[in-house]
């Protein structure tokens, strides 16, 4: 059980140093789709006997995340004309040797973090940081709104993982409810984005400094 | 049977809360969504106020707990006489100013306003009677916070003004501010009891924070309460609301501070002299300058806010009375201040919304909110003059209406003599019937004023010549709250029972029992009172028979003019001020451009006074440009960039996350290799 689940945390390491490099915005909106399909497995995994909540919530995980978010930014994607690039402000190679470093860090932090009881694998805590790390990454260093939209998917994916930590202590009730706050987010975003093309005629999150005081 | 009055109060707050929201489906011009939410909100203030006054009457208590609405928690409701006695003023106004707002705000003409305003409106008077409720610290934190953020809604309503937007954000800044300490102050006690509850503190329990829960709330409360140093937002954010939300913000927001500070002292038993002196002395201060302001503003909405400051002044020098009774073990002292505060508490809701009520019936009929642009309202709109003329009666303390029996009760207290106390605590006491006496005597100078000016002489300007009155959606509830001020000033038995519950409530968890029936002349007062009416009423009448009031002038021949004055002639509002603003200048500091004359043939002057705040101008505002200045290099770090923001986010997390790890060993160790 345990190997599975490591190999697994282990592709969605892999997954994470995939999206700092993709420079095609539909890469990366289906491996941002892939992580949260294979995160959305894992509970089921781990629970001791498959009762039927579980697997609600795991079927709604992987609706939303692989499912219905990927269709609306491909749909933003589409109707708002953005270019298919991903338009970095630093470089691809800069991004994801600065992922690789914080991948490093979070394998140190994790070994310091001061966690009460024994974690089903020890590499649930630097994956789940590590994952956080990079949408983080993706937020600060892209520069097209839709990008933005991924970076907090990707964040949210990594506090996924870390909730896995504390399974039997959250009640399914608030993971669905952190879904619907996700998925209620991106469609909101999606429509802005959509509203903010057509008024701008531009996606760039750079010229909303304008906004500023 | 207390449990049925309960449920009938949390219904009216569910239909208050709710009230505005059936409207947002009326859009554009049609109306009706208006209506629903006045209709919504007669019937809780009917439901509401009723199910509250039986409540009071019964004078029992009850605890209803609801587990499992927040994790691991309950939530505690509590009512008893002392929080129906303010539900009721709750619901009355509100009621009264929805009503009100049918003919003030109507949805045709403010199109833009009028749904959201509804819709907020309901919300803040349903989170006011929940903050009545509230037994524990997040059910009134979150009560607390819901009715502040409506309140901001409400003062910025017409945010399409500059001076608006900036009362909104002033008075936002200040309820934060109040917010944050009472985070404090419910912290602390949850330090010292360990409960989220509202229990008293058991008083061998630590001074220092006792002390310090007392200071926070005085902070807290007295911000929302508009204390004299803390009421830097009140004036701009009364002065800039419409006028029934101004109605309901004076005359029952303002008292949900006092509630709270209220129900805190009572978590506090035992408190020591020194506190009940530093609220009185507070209180005469907010009294006495609170009023010395409302005479030189020009403002009428102002005006009235300044006398807010005033009336919170005097229910705090009940309050203080109260305390240093309880300190001192004098519980003719607890007892009359008490219900001196408790009484002026509903009478100022009733008499300041009747103001504010009134002060928007010539703002509508007018359309100008400067006292110098009006007068000669009182033969335009009879109605609206008699009852602004009944409230400033009131609002002055003058007998037969309400303020003048929650003022005597307080100077009763004050006069009362000592019995174990030292001159020390006594001498005090005294000061508050003095500082009463003085406040009381220039609001009667500034309703002179502002009456005067308004209603009286002939019209300053075309607006007020062509005003006419306003109709029956406004005047109604003037005339019920009008009529309410008549009734507890004319037969003040009919308030003793639910007072002598609510001070009962209080001042028993202060160790303390007095019977108020016995303790003030009752009935006196009502005979006095109703003599009082009938005497005049007899002398009008027989001055009416004999043709006294029939004037008949005689005017010499060649009088330059001075026979019929015009209306560029009669006193204005700064001038009828200017003796007593003269006086005053030590604290008011009036700013005065030009005016002065020379010559037999002077070419025209402009004159200009105003008396700027002397908090919010002369101190906050200077402080906060300072502090731009100050602080511009900081700009550098706010470019506006959403992904630098992001950074300083991840960088300072990463930071805390490294504080967990011991780097500096680590490198130690490397370097050790």
């Amino acid at each position: 059980m345990t190997g599975t689940i490591n190999s697994l945390l282990v592709v969605v390491l892999l997954v994470n140093l995939f999206m700092l490099g993709a420079s095609r915005m539909r890469g990366l909106i289906h491996a941002a789709a892939a992580q949260g399909v294979i995160l959305s497995f894992m509970p089921l995994l781990l629970a001791a006997r498959l009762d039927w909540i579980a697997v609600v919530v795991a079927s709604v995980t992987i609706g939303l995340k692989g499912l219905i978010i990927p269709r609306i930014l491909h749909k933003a994607l589409r109707d708002a004309k953005i270019k298919r690039e991903v338009e970095p402000m630093i470089g691809f190679l800069p991004t994801m040797l600065l992922g690789a470093l914080g991948t490093v860090l979070s394998l140190v932090l994790a070994a310091h973090l001061p966690v009460v009881g024994h974690p089903v694998s020890n590499l649930v805590i630097p994956v789940s940081l590590s994952t956080i790390l990079t949408g983080f990454l993706l937020l600060t260093t892209r520069v097209k709104a839709i990008t933005q939209v991924i970076g907090y998917l990707i964040l949210e994916n990594g506090i996924y993982i870390f909730g896995m930590l504390l399974l039997a202590a959250v009640p399914f009730l608030v993971e669905l409810g952190i879904l619907l706050d996700l998925f209620v987010g991106i469609f909101v975003v999606s429509i802005i984005i959509h509203h903010i093309n057509q008024t701008f005629s531009s996606m760039d999150t750079r010229q909303l400094t304008a906004l500023r005081e | 049977m207390i449990r049925l009055w309960m449920n009938l109060i949390l219904l009216a707050v569910v239909l208050s809360g709710l009230s505005g929201a059936w409207g947002l489906l009326s859009t554009g011009g049609r109306a009706w969504g208006q209506w629903v939410a006045s209709a919504c909100m007669a019937v809780a203030g009917v439901m509401g106020a009723g199910a509250g006054l039986v409540a009071l009457a019964e004078n029992k208590t009850v605890v209803m707990q609801y587990p499992g609405v927040l994790p691991g928690m309950a939530m505690h409701l509590k009512l008893d006489a002392l929080a129906a006695f303010f539900l009721v003023l709750v619901f009355v106004v509100g009621a009264a100013s929805s009503i009100y707002g049918l003919g003030y705000w109507p949805q045709r003409r403010r199109r833009r306003t009028a749904r959201k305003l509804q819709l907020v409106y309901g919300l803040m008077i349903a989170a006011m009677a929940m903050v009545t409720l509230a037994a524990d610290a997040v059910v009134f934190l979150t009560a607390w916070e819901v009715m502040a953020v409506a309140g901001f809604f409400l003062i910025s309503t017409e945010d399409e003004r500059a001076d608006t937007r900036q009362a909104g954000w002033v008075y936002l800044v200040a309820t934060h501010v109040g917010t944050l300490s009472l985070f404090g102050v419910f912290a602390l006690m949850h330090v010292a009891t360990h409960s989220y509850e509202l229990v008293a503190i058991p008083p061998a329990d630590g001074a220092v924070v006792r002390l310090s829960i007392f200071l926070l709330a005085l902070l807290g409360f007295g911000i929302k309460a508009g204390l004299m140093p803390l009421h830097f937002w009140l004036p701009g954010a009364h002065g800039n609301a419409p006028s029934h939300v101004s109605a309901t913000l004076s005359g029952v927001l303002l008292k949900m501070g006092i509630y709270g500070l209220l129900r805190i002292l009572m978590c506090l038993p035992q408190p020591p002299a020194a506190w009940g002196v530093v609220v009185l002395l507070l209180g005469a201060s907010s009294a006495v300058l609170g009023v010395a302001f409302a005479l030189g503003q020009h403002d009428i909405k102002r005006l009235l806010a300044y006398h807010s400051i005033e009336n919170i002044g005097i229910i705090l020098i009940g309050l203080g009375v109260a305390l240093i009774g309880v300190a001192d073990r004098h519980p003719m002292w607890v007892v009359l201040g008490m219900a001196g505060c408790l009484l002026h508490v509903w009478n100022h809701g009733l008499f300041k919304s009747l103001l504010f009520l009134g002060a928007g019936s010539v703002i509508s009929a007018t359309g100008s909110r400067k006292v110098d642009e009006l007068g000669g309202l009182a033969r335009r709109m009879p109605w609206t003059a008699g009852l602004f003329l009944l409230g400033a009666w009131a609002i002055c303390g003058l007998p037969p209406l309400n303020g003048f029996i929650s003022e005597l009760l307080v100077y009763l207290g004050a006069l009362e003599p000592a019995t174990h106390a030292g001159v020390g605590a006594w001498a005090v006491i005294s000061l508050a019937a003095v500082a009463l006496a003085v406040a009381g005597a220039l609001a009667l100078a500034c309703f002179v004023k502002a009456y005067g000016a308004v209603f009286l002489g002939m019209p300053r300007s075309r607006k007020a010549l062509q005003a006419s009155e306003v109709g029956r959606a406004m005047l109604g509830p003037m005339v019920v709250l009008g009529g309410m001020c008549l009734v507890i000033g004319l037969f003040p038995m009919v308030v003793l029972t639910p007072l002598e519950h609510a001070v009962g409530v209080w001042s028993r968890q202060m160790g303390s029992a007095e019977r108020l029936a016995t303790a003030v002349p009752w009935r006196m007062l009502s005979i006095a009172a109703l003599a009082l009416v009938a005497g005049v009423g007899l002398i009008w009448l027989v001055m009416r028979r004999t043709g006294a009031m029939r004037t008949r002038r005689a005017e010499p021949t060649w009088g330059c003019g001075y026979a019929q004055g015009t209306a560029r002639m009669q006193y204005t509002a700064s001038s009828l001020a200017q003796m007593l603003v003269g006086m005053l200048r030590w604290v008011l500091l009036p700013v005065q451009q030009g005016g002065a004359t020379a010559g037999l043939f002077a070419e025209s002057k402009r004159f200009h006074s105003e008396v700027p705040d002397l908090v919010t101008d002369r101190m906050l505002f200077r402080f906060w440009r300072w502090m731009q200045l100050r602080l511009r290099p900081m700009r550098r770090v706010q470019q506006g960039s959403i992904q630098r923001y992001l950074l300083y986010i991840l960088l300072v997390l990463f930071g805390l996350l490294l504080t967990l790890v011991p780097v500096w060993t680590m490198v130690r160790r490397m370097l050790a290799l």
